[in-house]
């Protein structure tokens, strides 16, 4: 069987619904589940009816999609959630990669282009292959593989400028004469800026900004799709890479806004290299108190209410099912238990959520932190899990602090903060952190795990 | 002429968008982000439709390339966004917040 052009496109206008549907029902959490199963079934449907187009080759689509289905479910299901992140980013950089070549394959095939579908082309090439290394690089830097401080170099911004004007003028030339030997190496031209651009204009941004990167390199990756719907005048592609380009930008924004910066300044400050000693010299006075477990099993124990701040610290120990076990002990012994989540605690925004979510935590105990501010003083202990910046008093009461103005949780409110921390190391951002000299606080050392699990023992065997 | 329609399509599906996701919980900002990642898996349409049996050599190679990448993105994508969003336990049968 087979359909013809006008009737696979039929069959598209039903994926787009599905596609819009499933979007709506991801932003909430009761139906998120069944709104992703609502996207992938329209993703499906446009893939079974693209097959029955006429004169595909079967045999490599095979292979392609075996290999490719392959290592997707593979990376899907053996990545730990912790690592959930990294591999966003890799799933998205080879959806940029895609575009590119697809868009290439394209122009290979047929270099006489119309003036607009050579525009869609070089469009097509640059926004993917922009996407492909920009996520790369977000994932060495969330894996650890290369640098997550920003890198900053000299003349950085004169260099991209550089770039954008070697990517605009091949475009241009592109654009002039595809068809000739010096259009088709002006295509690689633009194919190989576009690919030191995603490196060059990603490599800058701090580790604590890569959230909101990877949520604009999806964006780009779906502009980049977008675009490659133009090159093959696809109506799927369009919607699809539309939908995914306007939200990924309203979800960056959502993030900026959550962090008081804006997307100028993640994308250009390199945030948090030069201030390091502007926050060493103001901030952090006064005298460390550390706590045994003994100590903090005491405190916990007399306390009504408790509430946990996880950080990426948590994720790090891979601790948070032993947050959850003590936090059902805490319940057991009559204390009020809540798990106070910053919306950029962790290395992807709702990170923490998801990963409690894994530990079974039900989400009408997580609070968010406009809920959990306004009632700080009414909570007798809050247990700061690794995590750093998002408790950062200087963003409230330090005017010349990096961080000043952005939303914390604030912890140093509470009746007593126990933090958990591995050793006084200063955070992503690089800053120091009053909040571990405060009066009301007790550092409590080691590795978020074993420590939790030291609590626990003290729980049972103090009942 | 197709080129103003498919452009018409392109300005009201960005509106959509924008519209769609402009009141997300922090929760699902996880979720929701690698959701639409698996969205713009898309691509494979188009991949798909460029391996022709009137490609050879080196564009059957591109294209071949092009369906390997978008399949780990759409296969990946969505199972990687199941998993995490099978995890979320539904206790007060939580309305739309």
């Amino acid at each position: 069987m087979t359909l013809s052009p006008i009737g696979i496109n039929y069959v598209y206008v039903v994926c787009a619904a599905l596609f819009v549907l499933g979007l709506k029902m991801l932003s909430s959490p009761a139906t998120a589940r069944r709104g992703n199963m609502v996207s992938a079934l329209g993703m499906l449907i446009a893939i079974v009816a693209t097959l029955l187009a006429q004169g595909l080759d079967y045999r490599w689509i095979l292979i392609g999609m075996l290999i490719g289905g392959l290592i997707g479910t593979a990376g899907a299901y053996f990545v730990k959630m912790t690592a959930m992140p990294e591999m966003v980013a890799l799933f998205n950089g080879s959806g940029g990669l895609a575009s590119l070549l697809l868009s290439w394959s394209e122009y290979h095939h047929n270099p006489t282009m119309a003036p607009f579908t050579t525009l869609a082309t070089a469009l097509s090439v640059f926004i993917g292959g922009m996407a492909f290394t920009g996520s790369m690089v977000a994932f060495g830097k969330l894996a650890g593989k290369i640098s997550q401080q920003a890198v900053i170099f000299k003349g950085q911004h004169l260099i991209n400028g550089a770039i954008l004007l070697a990517a605009i003028s091949a475009a241009g030339l592109f654009y002039l004469k595809p068809d000739s030997l010096f259009g088709y190496m002006s295509f690689v031209v633009i194919a190989l800026v576009a690919l030191g651009f995603g490196v060059t204009s990603i490599i800058p941004v701090g580790g604590a900004d890569i959230p909101v990167v990877i949520s604009l390199l999806n964006s780009y990756t779906g502009l980049a799709a977008c675009a490659a719907g133009f090159v093959i005048s696809n109506n799927i592609l369009i919607v699809a890479g539309a939908l995914v380009g306007a939200s990924g930008i309203i979800l960056t924004r959502l993030m900026c806004k959550a962090m008081n910066r804006s997307l100028i300044n993640v994308l250009f400050s390199g945030f948090g290299t030069t201030t390091i000693s502007a926050g060493n010299t103001s901030g952090a006075q006064g005298e460390i108190k550390p706590a045994s477990a003994e100590d903090v099993y005491y405190i916990l124990e007399a306390a009504g209410s408790v509430a946990f701040v996880p950080g990426y610290g948590m994720a790090v120990a891979q601790a948070q099912h032993v947050v959850k076990e003590l936090g059902d002990l805490l319940e057991a012994n009559g204390t009020e238990v809540v798990y106070a989540i910053h919306p950029v605690a962790g290395r992807m925004p709702g990170h923490m959520n998801v990963l409690l979510a894994e530990a079974n935590v039900p989400y009408d105990q997580l609070v968010e932190m406009d809920d959990i501010n306004p009632r700080m003083e009414t909570i007798d202990a809050c247990v700061v899990i690794g995590a750093n910046d998002v408790v950062n008093p200087a963003a409230v009461n330090e005017t010349n602090s990096p961080i000043y103005g952005m939303p914390i949780i604030e912890t140093y409110r509470a009746k007593t903060v126990i933090v958990l921390k591995r050793s006084m190391h200063a955070g992503f951002a690089g800053i120091d952190n009053a909040l571990f000299y405060g009066e009301n606080t007790r550092m409590y050392f080691g590795d978020a795990k074993s420590s939790l699990q030291a609590l626990v023992a003290e729980f049972k065997s103090g009942n | 002429m197709t080129a103003v329609y498919s452009i018409f399509i392109f300005v009201l599906t960005i509106f959509l968008g924008f519209e769609l996701i402009s009141k997300v919980p922090s929760t699902l900002h996880t979720p929701l982000m690698s959701g639409t990642n698996a969205i713009h898996g898309i691509t494979l349409i188009g991949a798909l439709a460029a391996t022709q049996t009137s490609y050879h050599g080196f564009n059957i190679l591109l294209s071949t390339l092009a369906v390997i990448f978008a399949t780990i993105n759409v296969v990946g994508g969505y199972a990687v966004t199941d998993r995490m969003l099978s995890m979320f336990k539904k206790k007060d049968k939580g309305g739309p917040v």
